[in-house]
């Protein structure tokens, strides 16, 4: 493996992690601040001040712009699979902080999502498709 | 309905994130994460075609996906969903000429088995 390979492997590794982190938690935290009901079109943007949500919509904004980094150089084939890792956190997170109980079917979905994941990561690079542009990271 | 919101979704989904790794790829590796470096990237990408159609797509899956949640259960939704795993994988081979090796398709379809599983 060259300097190169080693050095995207592990740039797409870290941002893999921050999306599908940022993913996860913000979506939790914004089921966990969002009240039961949303009655009129105010409630809708008062909401928005409210620190879980708040919160969830900010790392929502870190997963859009960590994907869209993440894609800038790696392969979409790469991404899509590697990041379903995020349906395992979900799961783990739903156990450990809500206390959720969790079905020998999802066990099984678990598995099969891990070793998909495993699969894609372990045997290909994350990229394959060469830039179209040659000014890289200029945009020009 | 509530098949045609899930048309709506998938079909908007896949063009939506088939057109951002089109953009993103177009735009080239992103390599400077200083803040000012980010916010003339950010200027760059909001003229890139791609990314603007990309960002149509998402909101339109986004609001059709809300729709199909007041009809429906969210172990309806994420299973009927997971289908754009394979369009998406698909497009990436002939339409972004990616490298899609046997590996990555047994991992693609194991990892749809799996949310498939984990959702339903």
């Amino acid at each position: 493996m060259t300097h190169e390979h080693a050095r995207l492997r592990l740039k797409t590794w870290s941002f893999a992690v921050v999306v599908v982190f940022s993913n996860v938690f913000g979506n939790f935290f914004l089921k966990r601040g969002m009240p039961p009901a949303l009655a009129t079109p105010l409630d809708y943007i008062t909401v928005l001040f409210h620190p879980w949500v708040a919160l969830g919509v900010l790392l929502l904004i870190v997963w859009m712009m960590s994907r869209m980094a993440l894609l800038s150089w790696a392969d979409l084939s790469y991404v899509l699979p590697v990041t379903a890792v995020g349906y395992v956190l979900v799961a783990v997170v739903g156990k450990v902080l809500l206390n959720e109980q969790i079905t020998m079917k999802r066990w099984a979905g678990i598995g099969l999502i891990v070793a998909g994941v495993a699969l894609v990561s372990g045997g290909s690079a994350p990229q394959t498709a060469h830039p179209v542009s040659k000014t890289v990271g200029t945009g020009q | 309905m509530r098949w045609l919101l899930i048309g709506i979704i998938v079909a908007a989904t896949t063009a939506g994130e088939v057109l951002e790794a089109a953009g993103m790829r177009r735009h080239g590796e992103i390599r400077d994460f200083r803040p000012g470096a980010i916010g003339r990237a950010f200027t760059v990408l909001a003229r890139n075609r791609f990314v603007i159609a990309a960002v149509a797509a998402m909101a339109v899956s986004f609001f059709a996906y809300l729709g199909l949640l007041t009809i429906a259960d969210l172990s309806f939704a994420v299973p009927a969903t997971a289908i754009t795993y394979v369009l998406e994988t698909v497009l990436a081979k002939y339409v972004l000429k990616e490298h899609v090796n046997w590996l990555r398709w047994v991992g693609a379809s194991l990892v749809i088995c799996g949310v498939a599983l984990v959702s339903l």
